[in-house]
């Protein structure tokens, strides 16, 4: 049996005095895809910057893909991507040249040729040599969207990714998840079109003030 | 699992990048020197028009000068790096934190050290010193000094992107460290400028090179810890 | 006054120290005997350096203040020493009782080493004439102060309990490195310009006496650092708390 996309054993997680997270425990399968609902400050982006890497939990352990995340983190990071409020951009740097950064660090075999069809792919060629200072804000998600892309990963984490586009846009994010699905992503997906949510996954963990309830 | 490229390629990527971005934002480097020579300029205002005491004092007024402009540079280095959690972005690729100090801290030791270069002239009309007596020896000593400034630099303005009153904290924790740097490096620097009799410059080096390694050994084992949450 | 008293009595504090670690039962009390003992030792110190003393040659009178001025900078020394042992032993494991024993030891460093350098200027104007010079003690000392300066400023501006501990690490260390860097760029310089260091010969009676006030200012420091110890503990104990398996239910109206 192959290990858990996710699995979250009794995790917290606390900034200064307030917990974001408390005592959580889910498991997601590989292959499967889980929606992540709750209001704002509910603790949805905390969980996903989790389940990352970028954070990891002040109590209990937290396995992606078999791995613990704290621990085995380095074994761990080439699998997970994360596309969140936090672009991770350059604003200086333009989009071509970012998403060629990311594709030398990851050892892509032909970094010039994968970004110009990843830029493409998500609408950016016309701007391509365009500093990310000044894209808009659904110009800069779908510029994450194509590093994501371009990482392929097992696990896809989505913050609010339909936020900031347009119907057609909508659209094309749908297709997207679904085809990373078709290869075998899990996503976790954590927006506010609970609608298109159910659509897109298997599984629903709602949260509310960073302990999972039923949603109501 | 082993990266995908190694760590000084990683290093390499991480500099090109700090460079690619100090190109395309230029602007601001011109600020940054003409913020330094006016630093300069206020420095002999204060100590008035006295050619021979601003000359016998320039080595000290230069490395002032460079301090201060390596706390506005340091500080910017890790602005970008906070603005859109970029250096998050780096981690998770993953990229080594180690690669990234590597890099940033050369990043900004090459700004200081173009800086530093381009204050030299400045100082020769400000304070009439003599920079040809030595000056592959002026340049090793500038080199040097701004690796120093550079290396306790990386990781407390890291630090300090982070905090809260971020302006005041680096140049609060970075000072008391960089006492010894400065000593050095302006007391080599003076005995470029003037003749060097009891041949004291070559302790002030290995001063300075000992400054250095030590501080770039233990930059690279700690700043991974503040690099990512641990 | 034969030097073994004082040599028994910092003995006696080294077994307190353990005991203190060792026996839980017993850290309610022993830091309340050092304190008091030292309140008594620090009388006698009183005696011993204005009268038992002789005069010092160059310094006469005004040198007495040496007997406390060396014990509190040697106290903020060790309270340093204190804290970067614990930045190092917080970056190989984390603890919270490392973190709270680096924030104890340094608050109370800054402390005694303020005093030390405020006594040291007092003692230096009359003699020397100057306030300040160019010591590489006394710059030393002033740059470590400065270092946990900053580092205790950096703890107060971090709300993040773990962030802090890691910062505050990352900067120990960092500061504990620049000392002996310091302590050596400024001695150099000095030799380089022939400067003579001010190390005055020490007479038998008054090495005991420093000796004495060596101990007497241990005994201080002990129950300083257990106390701010405890304080910094227990900040961190009400913040740690795990919130509980269930939520809390709202308050029926």
């Amino acid at each position: 049996m192959s290990a858990l996309a996710v699995e979250a054993i009794d995790i917290s997680k606390r900034f200064g005095a307030r917990w974001a997270i408390s005592r959580l425990s889910f498991s997601l399968e590989q292959g499967r895809s889980l929606l992540l609902t709750g209001h704002n400050g509910s603790g949805k982006t905390t969980l996903l910057r989790i389940i990352s890497t970028a954070a990891f939990p002040t109590a209990g352990t937290l396995k992606v893909l078999g791995f613990d995340s704290k621990k085995q983190r380095d074994s761990l990071r080439p699998s997970v991507a994360l596309v969140s409020h936090a672009s991770f951009h350059y604003e200086d740097l333009t989009a071509a040249q970012n998403l060629l950064l990311s594709a030398k660090f990851l050892g892509v075999k032909d970094p010039a040729a994968t970004v110009k069809e990843l830029l493409e792919r998500m609408g950016l060629a016309a701007r391509a040599d365009s500093a990310v200072r000044q894209f808009s804000a659904g110009m800069r998600k779908r510029l994450a969207i194509a590093r994501l892309l371009m990482k392929a990963p097992k696990v896809a984490l989505l913050d609010e990714p339909f936020g900031e586009l347009d119907p057609a846009g909508i659209l094309q994010m749908e297709q997207l998840i679904r085809s990373l699905q078709a290869q075998g992503t899990s996503v976790v997906l954590a927006t506010h079109l609970i609608e298109q949510g159910l659509t897109l996954t298997q599984e629903r963990l709602h949260l509310e003030a960073g302990r999972k309830v039923s949603p109501s | 699992m082993t990266p995908k490229i190694s760590l000084l390629a990683a290093a390499w990527l991480v500099l090109k990048k700090d460079w690619q971005i100090e190109w395309r934002t230029r602007a601001r480097l011109t600020a940054l020197i003409f913020f330094s020579g006016a630093t300069l300029l206020l420095f002999s205002f204060a100590m008035g028009p006295d050619v021979t005491s601003l000359r016998a004092h320039a080595h000290g007024y230069l490395w002032l000068g460079l301090l201060f402009a390596s706390v506005l540079s340091l500080g910017e280095s890790f602005r970008i790096e906070s603005e859109n959690q970029a250096l998050t972005g780096l981690v998770l690729t993953p990229v080594e934190p180690r690669a990234i100090f590597i890099g940033k801290v050369l990043g900004n030791a090459s700004m200081l050290f173009v800086l530093s270069l381009v204050l030299l002239p400045i100082t020769v009309g400000l304070y009439d010193v003599t920079l040809t007596r030595v000056p592959h020896l002026l340049l090793l000593v500038l080199f040097l000094g701004v690796l120093g400034i550079s290396a306790p630099g990386t990781v407390y303005s890291a630090i300090s992107a982070n905090a809260r009153a971020r302006d005041v904290m680096l140049p609060l924790l970075l000072f008391p460290v960089l006492v010894p740097l400065l000593l050095a490096a302006a007391s080599a620097t003076k005995l470029t400028f003037q003749p060097d009799p009891q041949d004291q410059l070559g302790s002030w080096l290995k001063l300075l090179i000992a400054f250095d390694l030590i501080y770039l050994s233990v930059g690279f084992l700690v700043f991974p810890k503040i690099a990512e949450e641990d | 006054m034969p030097a073994s008293i004082p040599l028994l009595l910092l003995l006696a504090l080294a077994v307190m120290v353990v005991v203190h670690i060792a026996v839980p039962k017993t850290r309610t009390i022993l830091w309340k005997l050092s304190a008091a003992l030292g309140a008594v030792m620090l009388g006698l110190l009183m005696y011993l350096g204005m009268f038992y003393a002789p005069p010092e040659a160059f310094m006469s009178n005004v040198g007495r203040i040496l007997y406390v001025h060396v014990p509190y900078i040697w106290m903020a020394f060790i309270a340093f020493l204190m804290n970067v042992g614990c930045a190092f032993g917080y970056l190989m494991k984390k603890s919270w009782v490392t973190d709270a024993l680096a924030e104890s030891s340094a608050e109370v460093g800054v402390l005694f080493g303020a005093v030390g350098v405020a006594m040291g200027s007092i003692w230096a104007r009359p003699t020397w004439g100057v306030w300040w010079d160019w010591d590489p003690r006394l710059i030393s000392t002033t740059v470590m102060l400065l270092s946990y300066v900053g580092y205790l400023a950096l703890r107060s501006f971090t709300e993040d309990p773990e962030r802090r501990a890691t910062w505050s690490a990352a900067v120990g260390i960092l500061s504990g490195v620049s000392l002996p860097i310091t302590y050596y760029s400024v001695r150099w310089w000095n030799s380089l310009h022939q400067v003579q260091s001010s190390t005055a010969s020490v007479d038998k009676t008054m090495g005991s006496v420093l000796l004495w006030g060596l101990a007497t200012l241990l005994f201080f420091l002990f129950p300083f650092i257990v106390k701010r110890y405890e304080i910094a503990r227990a900040r961190q104990t009400a913040a740690m708390e795990l919130p509980p398996l269930e939520a809390p239910r709202p308050e029926a109206a």
